[in-house]
């Protein structure tokens, strides 16, 4: 199968390259970049890019599929399916299943429930200890042979520095990155919301800052002790962004994600006791969301990552400090990307790739991912920075809609997306792709 | 106004409307038969998630005052995971199309919740920490008839700040009416942040001394023993020692000053008896004015008043009997109860 996009502009940081042309794929992989005068190749079918951004396909390193065990919010193949529709080829599935990805068995059960799903690719990260109690740890080695690309306790961090310290020294011996959720149990204790103006007006338990902190702290302190690649998601505070500062300027392998909905809302939309606003970590106040944008644009911050956290309408519809933690969001990160990142001026679309694409890839050692260099994975993801779109929930390929962004509007868009050379995904909204050429996609 | 969810949201003048709606009630518990036919055929539901002795009678006693159908609901817990959802729970009641809803609830947020999906009135009778909106109401009732007036005062407010759905209600009406506010209490359970919590600012202070100099209101709140293992403070002796009020501190106030306390007290740990019981205590009158606050609630909310004369627009008493003559006629009942008694 040949697939040449042609006509646009593409950018792939991984190479350096920001210019218009073609890209070239067959049997799914990529076979380079062209002349917008060279002609079609034989056989092959066209995708006209013109006025689209080509890049290489996006990866996000942090979704919840729910698959084993929480089918009824998401099933792996409906979160693939949210991932294309969100314009991301590649996602890592976190281990806090039911069963807890802890073992090969689960590992291997995920990537063959993603490999019959055949939309995006599905890597899975492994749990740090076993079923994620943070006493004793998970079998990294069998799960690596078996194909995780990193290892987390996600959600339930890993409580002592004792046990945080031996993980990242075993991890190491498999070059398995520790990712962390940084949460100190014991200051966010019983917290449902940032703690600060807003949980006082409101009054419900807050975390403070000082509870991701702190473990951010410790993890860069034990990044230093052991020399593991550790990696800190869903940084939401200035502290945290300042610790990842100071350990990349020390050299050490620290690297951190952050998520949409923590630079594009405060506390304040808590207001209203919606429990899609309840994540964790929490939407903060705006000093740190400053320091989120201001990390994305001095280059603190290494990649974007949804958190996509699937939970079923009925949980959500319980009182605020009942219902549980976490929003989807794969069908809204580029959307919230583009309209509040690189359209204010924020960070470039360059830059954005990078975050999207080349760091994922880079952190995660994927090697045929996050690039178009010839023999790389035919994974590629369109952007039309000008289209602008609504999103509705009620339309989401996801089996859960626990989203504070149904109904805004957005100025940018994944427009398609092709994995291994193949186009799984074209937006609804398609008035500028020229259809009659796309004849890889079958709606 | 078709909820009572808090009272951050209201405005000065819809405060004094109720204030003075709630004036004119307070008379029909002072007569012989303590009934009027304002909300004859009205049904009110209350729905209590939490124990209330206090709060859950006064509102029962003042629906039935104003003739109104109360229904009292006790749900000893709204654990998640036995039981029906609080939404399933209202739905089920709103089905049974009762007129207003009166919600206690150990969720903040909990009023709002039902105000989103039910048609009736919503009246929030404490939800978490979040608000308690009659029991300010009731407070600013007591302090405008002892002090005629609560623009200019200084009002000090003891205890735990953090928990308290009293204290957060009452900082943004007595603030909303002119008073000035200081807080004291242990440094864990009066966080900095509280001195932003409305807009002309909330005084801080480390001790209850120097919240108390020059207060015409002491306001003390109920410290919770369950505090204690949580870690808040060291034990109820160092409690009652550091932060209770005691008589002397009395002497720092001003020389009218008056002390307040929402109940169930802790005698001897956050205020002492000789106060609570004493000429500068005003916690009965307190509760005598509760009943009255909630019929003007309830009337406001699930009846005439809800006929084009909420507290927005600004409607007087006059109104208030012009209309439960107009919805039936306030003489032709009264004569009926009279006679009712006669039987």
């Amino acid at each position: 199968m040949r697939l040449l996009i042609q006509n646009g502009y593409v950018i792939d940081p991984s190479q350096g390259i920001n210019t218009g042309g073609n890209v070239f794929l067959e049997d799914g992989r990529v076979v380079g970049l062209s002349n917008f005068s060279d002609g079609v190749p034989e056989g092959a079918e066209v995708f006209d890019a013109t006025g689209l951004i080509v890049a290489p396909g996006f990866i996000d390193m942090h979704v919840h599929l729910r698959e084993p065990g929480h089918e009824y919010q998401e099933t792996i193949a409906s979160g693939a399916a949210a991932a294309v529709a969100g314009g991301f080829t590649t996602v890592c599935a976190m281990p806090n299943t039911n069963p807890v990805n802890d073992n090969a068995a689960v590992t291997r059960f995920v990537i063959e429930q993603a490999q019959r799903a055949g939309l995006a690719n599905v890597f899975p990260i492994g749990a740090i200890s076993k079923t994620s109690e943070g006493a004793e740890l998970a079998e990294m080695g069998e799960m690596k042979d078996a194909g995780i690309v990193a290892v987390s306790d996600d959600g339930r961090p890993v409580p002592t520095a004792g046990i945080m310290r031996r993980a990242m020294e075993y991890a190491r011996g498999f070059d398995l990155p520790v990712v962390d959720h940084c949460e100190d149990k014991s200051l966010a204790r019983g917290g449902v919301m940032h703690e600060g103006h807003w949980s006082l007006v409101l009054g419900m338990h807050g975390m403070p800052a000082a509870a991701e902190e702190v473990d951010a702290e410790r993890d860069c302190l034990l990044a230093e002790l052991t020399g593991a690649r550790v990696h800190l998601a869903h940084v939401s505070t200035s502290g945290a962004i300042e610790a990842v500062r100071r350990a990349k300027e020390k050299g050490l392998p620290v690297t951190c994600e952050v998520a949409p909905h923590h630079w594009t809302l405060t506390d304040e939309a808590v207001q209203d006791y919606d429990s899609n606003t309840k994540m964790s970590p929490p939407l903060r106040s705006q000093d740190h969301v400053d320091a989120i944008l201001e990390g994305l644009r001095n280059g603190t911050i290494d990649a974007i990552a949804s958190d996509h956290a699937p939970h079923h309408a009925d949980e959500k519809a319980l009182e605020y400090d009942q219902a549980p933690f976490g929003i989807v969001g794969l069908e809204t990160a580029i959307g919230l990307a583009l309209d509040r990142l690189v359209h204010p001026g924020t960070i470039s679309l360059e830059r954005l790739i990078e975050l999207c694409a080349t760091n994922p890839a880079r952190i995660l050692h994927l090697a045929d991912c996050g690039t178009l260099r010839a023999g790389a994975r035919a994974d590629l993801t369109i952007l039309d920075p000008e289209l602008t779109w609504t999103f509705d929930a009620s339309q989401s390929k996801s089996k859960s809609r626990n989203t504070p962004f149904d109904g805004y509007t957005f100025r940018g868009a994944a427009v398609a997306t092709i994995v291994a050379g193949r186009v799984v995904h074209l937006h609804p909204d398609r008035a500028r792709i020229k259809l009659k050429t796309v004849k890889a996609f079958a709606s | 106004m078709k909820h009572l969810l808090g009272i951050r949201e209201l405005s000065a003048d819809q405060i004094t409307h109720l204030l003075d709606t709630a004036d004119s009630f307070r008379d029909i518990s002072k007569r012989e038969i303590k009934k009027v036919p304002a909300l004859r055929g009205r049904t009110v539901i209350n729905l209590f998630f939490e124990p209330s002795t206090r709060t859950r009678t006064s509102f029962e006693i003042a629906a039935k005052r104003l003739s109104a159908d109360a229904v009292n609901i006790s749900v000893s817990t709204s654990s998640v995971s036995k039981g029906e959802t609080l939404l399933d729970t209202a739905r089920n009641l709103e089905a049974m199309a009762p007129d207003c809803i009166v919600i206690r609830h150990s969720s903040a947020g909990a009023a709002q919740h039902l105000a989103r999906v039910c048609k009736a009135a919503i009246v929030n009778a404490g939800d978490g920490s979040h608000e308690h909106p009659t029991q300010a109401l009731l407070d600013a009732l007591t302090i405008r008839e002892h002090k005629g007036r609560v623009e200019g005062l200084k009002v000090a407010i003891l205890g735990d700040i953090l928990h308290s759905r009293v204290a957060r209600s009452n900082i943004y009406l007595l603030s909303k009416l002119g008073a000035s506010i200081s807080v004291a209490g242990p440094g864990t359970l009066v966080p900095p942040e509280f001195a932003g919590l409305i807009e002309q600012g909330v005084l801080l202070e480390r001790r209850i001394e120097d919240a108390i100099i020059g207060a015409d209101v002491v306001m003390v709140l109920r410290i919770q023993r369950e505090r204690q293992t949580d870690a808040f403070f060291p034990s109820m002796r160092e409690y009652a020692v550091q932060y209770g009020l005691h008589l002397s501190h009395l002497n720092l106030a001003a020389s009218e000053a008056i002390v307040m306390h929402p109940g169930p007290m802790n005698r001897g740990i956050e205020i002492a008896s000789e106060i609570a019981d004493g000429g500068r205590s005003l916690i009965l009158d307190q509760v005598t004015n509760g009943v009255a606050v909630r019929m003007a609630v309830l009337y406001l909310l699930a009846g005439a008043g809800q006929d084009g004369n909420g507290p927005s627009s600004g409607g007087s008493m006059s109104d208030v009997e012009a209309e439960s003559r107009a919805a039936g006629g306030v003489r032709g009942r009264t004569r009926k109860a009279k006679r009712g008694t006669r039987n």
